[in-house]
């Protein structure tokens, strides 16, 4: 089909999506059917994209004007591309998770759950093809306010508290930084879409476009680079589900997707690279990758370990794009597909141990292996990719990381890259251990592996994350047009 | 003194525009009481409001892209004879006004019947068509004292609006008393200023005034006037010192009546502000006074922060929304300090937006204290179940009032924060941001109470009337639109920006 | 400030004279009814204002002879400030009339009016209002 109308259709179905879910509230099979064909059509329309316009970038389609020289605007770019189909194709995954998980758990207003779900989904895909800032600007805003409802989810004091300081730090970087650095943008430049190679060169010189860079890096609070990065483990008091969704798919992502389009559309790699400004960044990258990684080694909650490893592995997009060289880039493009894959495979077996166990801390999961086989192997899958070992996909983004750093010079990052692997072990191997090698309680025997609509997912990714290895360079491939000189 | 003669030029019904935008509602008020029948007193209200409505838009039409339209009343020619004088900035108002107005009227059908006993209707809808008469002659006229005289038909007519909700919280009474006193003195400011300026010039029709001065350029009679009358005005603009009348009054008045002051009273009151400061004194006058940037300026910051705070403090819901737009006035202000184009066009543009804003709030919370007897925090507790609409909208109008893009609010906070920004005043811009995320909080505060705990006492209520639930929406949904099809609000907004700073708008 | 300043400005000293006193009652009485009687001097002070401006010295009343035969070398007060008081006046007996209106209101409501003891009515009012909903918010107010 015609590739603008299939964009507004990958909007448009998760939206509608939204509808059927209150609609049908009390149809749990209906409902939740209609979602899971919502997920499968959204996908499919991606795909379609991918067939017609490949890893081409295509002229915006303008919605209407809303300011002059800003409009609401979309267009098929690499980066967006790759970033719809990772979303999209891991919805499905997630919402046959989702559905494992709420009925297991006997969790409340599913209906309300779902329909939230569908409307993050619904503001990632409009992220993921914005055609210039604001627009980016608007769906960000958009997604923060619809899983704000996911993260308060259970309705507890804890979660109220959870949810406020994430909706307070997100609103907050984005009102309060990102926002003055878009209109700051509009107003040197007179435009905000996104241009290859970056509209900035001319209008801005010196120190000042450090600040600006500045003052997006911690603008986009959704990337997680510390000091802004604790939303994250206090949205661990959401339903599990939603971890998977914002820590592989949506939220994060659509965090370092922008830090990255704001790299190579609104800066320019080459800009970058010549004025020098992101040599901070790339430090400020490299310490919370290291100091993330040792706070994670120090969490008994697996979820809270997990969410600083996330904390710690978003640095590496951030890194990328700070590294402003090619390689750099699309490391960073890459990992966003591998990290997606390997964390949300842990948080699903995270989530799949609650269920069956309702275990939520480290030492209590001792010898759980045994009982639940699929799901610590799935586990030990999504661990070695997230470490960046092969023949899992997080190695190849990992490598492309190293020649990136490699290219500006900089051992002490290549050192750091080390590290982290070796941290990473650190936090996320001895879970598996302790699971298999271990000797549990003699309750842990009674325990059957996780529902079927559990460990199948989590499966699945994992198989993923092998099978993207053997892609890797079809992705880096895809991704070249961005840091191509054209 | 020769008389003069008027030609006799046919005159169709739109020339008479001008004049008919003030008097349908002015002519409906003492219609309603002649008829005396309280079934017909809201249908007569409803219409005259739709029609000077429609007015409003044949206006805006003709003027949207920075015409003047002059008219005599009596056809005596001003500046000795009494002027309308239409330009973007006013038919802007204007239009906000009469919408406002007529989309609050469905919903006071219901809101009334509930706060107001039923014998004292007729006269609420009376006094209201006298509330909108008086607003609108304030934004049309061109003549200074006219706007007087209609500055005091609104305020009277408000007085005894307010006081209407004594039926439901006696502290209405005092709120009103108190208002009046206020008013009354701001008033009266402004007519020691309009008198020095008569005096200095010897003539009361805007557009003279400001040739004259231009011509004679600043005296020291002529400052005093600017002094006074910014003061006057700044007391109904509730500008941050002056501003003490407005939440007593906002909280303890019926609901529809809040919702309709809220989003005009003040607005009208700026207007008459920029009008003053820009078209009579000139820009040029007040560069050289440096009032805006000085007092003003702070003044606005200070608003922006100090009522915020207050806000969020609050366990009342209407008396939080009533400091809250305290605040957002502080934003329409800072944006006239600027003096440039973006400021300017930032000021009339959040005047609009702010205004449809908190139309839609007040008239949600207005419909949640009608359902649930009040409207604390926890009487209001755990109502996004129970009044899912209501909710929700309220939900849309809290999103825009803190400015979150796809609302209106996002838009005149973008024209304020650009505007900052071009003058290079970057801490402004940080304060800009930084008040926005206050109002977060206080945001946040009502959208936890109302979907994030139980109700707190046994819930009977159930969903308001479509008759309610109509506005409320129509309002919620306007703020998205004008978040995204902006073409409307900006145009209109720079062409009065552009305007007003010529200076002589319009002028001969 | 010579004699024939302050003689010469009669008007203005006295026009503030009175606007401040109106003022001034305004503000430091507290009785309700005292408070519009000041406001009442405020305004009267502002229409001597008006009025003594239009005296136009040597003026006659601005009142042409019944035969219509307007002499040019009359000279004659200027009448537009005398058309404004009268509509400030106006105003003023309406806002007087509304003022004393919501006092009996108030009266009845409140039992008093002097303003001391409303405030005291009024805070009341809303500690017990506070007080009452403030225990169901809880601490996550």
């Amino acid at each position: 089909m015609e590739t603008n109308t299939a964009i507004i259709l990958t909007m448009l179905i998760p939206a509608g999506s939204v509808v059927t879910n209150i609609l049908f509230r009390n149809s749990p099979n209906l409902r939740d059917g209609l979602t899971l064909t919502a997920a499968v059509a959204t996908f499919l329309t991606v795909l379609s994209i991918l067939a017609t316009v490949g890893n081409g970038t295509t002229e915006p389609m303008v919605l209407f004007e809303v300011f002059p020289g800003i409009d609401l605007a979309f267009n098929v770019e690499p980066l967006g591309l790759l970033f719809a189909i990772v979303a999209s194709g891991l919805w499905i995954v997630t919402h046959l998770y989702g559905i494992g998980y709420m009925r297991g758990n006997n969790e409340s207003d599913h209906a309300r759950f779902f329909a939230c779900f569908s409307a993050a989904i619904s503001a990632v895909m409009g992220i993921a093809f914005s055609a210039n800032m604001f627009t980016l600007f608007l769906f960000y805003e958009l997604l923060t306010v619809t899983t704000y409802p996911l993260v308060a989810h259970k309705g507890t004091p804890e979660a109220i508290k959870g949810a406020r300081t994430y909706l307070g730090i997100l609103i907050g970087t984005s009102i309060g930084l990102q926002l003055v650095a878009v209109i700051w943008t509009y107003q040197i430049t007179g435009t905000l879409d996104f241009t290859k190679g970056g509209i900035l060169e001319g209008h801005i010189a010196g120190p000042m476009v450090a600040v600006l860079l500045a003052l997006y890096a911690f603008g986009i609070g959704k990337a997680a680079l510390m000091p802004f990065h604790r939303w994250l483990p206090a949205a661990m008091v959401a339903p599990t589900p939603v971890s998977a969704l914002l820590h592989a798919v949506a939220v994060v992502k659509a965090g370092v997707f922008t830090m990255l389009k704001v790299g190579i559309y609104i800066f320019g790699i080459d800009f970058l690279a010549e004025t020098g400004a992101s040599v901070w960044l790339m430090w400020l990258a490299a310490f919370t990758i290291i100091a993330a990684s040792i706070v994670a080694m120090t969490k008994d909650n697996l979820k809270a370990r997990l969410a600083y490893s996330t904390v710690s592995q978003l640095s590496y997009i951030t890194l990328g794009m700070a590294l402003a060289t090619s390689m750099g880039v699309l490391g960073g493009g890459m990992h966003i597909a591998m990290h997606a894959a390997g964390k949300i495979t842990l948080f699903m077996c995270a989530g799949s141990i609650y269920v069956a166990t309702h275990k939520t801390n480290i030492s209590q999961m001792t010898g759980l292996g045994r009982a639940m086989p699929i799901t610590f192997v799935a586990f030990l899958v999504g661990a070695l990719s997230i470490i960046g070992l092969p023949p899992l996909g997080g190695s190849w983004s990992k490598w492309l990381l190293i020649v990136g750093a490699a290219d500006t010079g900089q051992w002490v990052l290549i050192g750091v890259l080390m590290v982290s692997s070796l941290l990473n072990v650190a936090y996320l191997l001895p879970i598996v251990g302790r699971g298999f090698f271990l000797a549990g309680d003699e309750a842990h025997a009674k325990i059957a592996e996780a529902p079927l609509l559990c460990w199948l997912p989590a499966a699945t990714t994992a198989l993923g994350c092998i099978i993207l290895f053997f892609y890797a360079s079809d992705i880096q491939e895809f991704l070249s047009p961005l840091v191509a000189d054209s | 003194m020769a008389t003069e003669t008027a030609q006799h030029v046919a005159m169709t019904l739109t020339d008479h525009l001008p004049v008919l935008q003030v008097l349908v509602p002015f002519v409906a008020a003492p219609l309603v009481v002649v008829l005396g029948s309280r079934q017909l007193a809201w249908p007569v209200a409803f219409i005259s409001s739709a029609l000077a409505f429609v007015v409003s838009i044949l206006l805006l039409m003709q003027v949207i892209d920075g015409g003047t339209i002059s008219y005599h009343i009596g056809g005596w020619a001003p500046p000795l004879g009494i002027e309308y004088r239409i330009d973007a900035a006013n038919a802007f108002v204007l239009l906000l006004v009469t919408g406002i107005s007529t989309v609050v009227l469905p919903y006071a059908r219901q809101s009334v019947q509930a706060d107001i006993p039923d014998r004292h209707h007729t006269l609420f809808y009376a006094c209201y068509l006298l509330c909108l008469t008086g607003l609108l002659g304030v934004a049309a006229t061109g003549d200074a004292f006219n706007v007087f005289v209609f500055l005091e038909i609104s305020s009277l007519s408000t007085y005894v609006l307010i006081a209407q909700g004594s039926y439901k919280d006696k502290r209405a009474l005092t709120a009103a008393y108190d208002y009046l006193i206020m008013g009354t003195i701001g008033a009266t400011f402004f007519v020691i200023g309009l008198g020095f300026l008569y005096m200095a010039t010897g003539t009361l029709n805007m557009a003279d005034i400001a040739e004259r001065i231009a011509d004679q350029g600043s005296s020291r009679t002529v400052r005093a006037a600017f002094a006074f009358i910014v003061v006057g005005i700044g007391l109904k603009v509730a500008v941050y010192p002056l501003h003490t009348w407005l939440p007593n009054a906002y909280t303890y008045a019926p609901s529809a009546v809040t919702s309709f002051l809220a989003a005009t009273a003040t607005k009208v009151a700026i207007y008459v502000m920029l009008r003053f400061m820009f078209s009579v004194f000139q820009p040029a006058f007040m560069f050289e006074v440096n009032t805006l940037e000085y007092i003003i300026l702070p003044f606005a910051v200070v608003a922006m922060f100090a009522a915020s705070f207050i806000a969020i403090f609050q366990s009342d819901f209407k008396r939080m929304l009533a400091y809250s737009s305290v605040a957002q006035i502080g934003y329409i202000l800072l944006g006239i300090a600027f003096l440039s184009e973006t400021g300017l066009a930032a000021a009339i543009s959040h005047l609009f937006n702010h205004g449809i804003t908190k139309a839609a709030l007040f008239m949600g919370v207005g419909a949640l204290a009608l359902r649930t007897g009040g409207s604390f925090y926890d009487r209001i507790a755990g109502m996004g179940r129970v009044m899912p609409f209501t909710s929700a909208a309220i939900v849309i109008g809290g999103l825009s009032l803190i400015g979150v893009p796809g609302t209106a609010g996002f838009v005149s906070k973008w024209l304020l924060v650009e505007a900052a920004l071009e003058k290079g005043w970057w801490p402004v811009a940080l304060l800009i941001v930084a008040s926005s995320l206050l109002a977060v909080i206080y945001v946040w505060r009502v959208i936890e109470a109302l979907y994030l705990h139980k109700p707190a006492y046994e819930v009977t209520a159930k969903e308001v009337s479509l008759w309610m639930l109509g506005p409320i929406w129509i309002m919620a949904l306007s703020c998205i639109y004008f978040g995204l099809a902006t073409d409307i609000t900006l145009t209109a907004a720079r062409s009065a920006a552009a305007g007003l700073l010529a200076g002589t708008i319009g002028l001969h | 400030m010579t004699w024939e300043f302050f003689v010469g400005h009669l008007n203005y000293w006295l026009f503030t004279v009175l606007m401040m006193t109106g003022l001034y009652i305004v503000v430091a009485k507290g009785n309700l009814v005292k408070k519009i009687v000041g406001l009442n001097m405020f305004q009267t002070s502002v229409f001597m204002l008006y009025i003594s401006v239009g005296k136009v010295t040597g003026g006659t009343a601005p009142i042409f002879p019944v035969d219509m035969k307007i002499d040019p070398d009359v000279i004659y007060s200027n009448p537009l400030p005398h058309v404004l008081i009268l509509t400030a006046i106006v105003v003023g007996v309406a806002t007087t009339a509304l003022g004393l209106a919501l006092i009996v209101r108030i009266r009845e409501e409140f039992n008093t009016i002097e303003e001391d003891d409303i405030v005291v009515i009024e805070q009341k009012l809303a500690r017990d209002e506070n007080e009452l909903y403030h225990k169901a918010m809880g601490d996550l107010a």
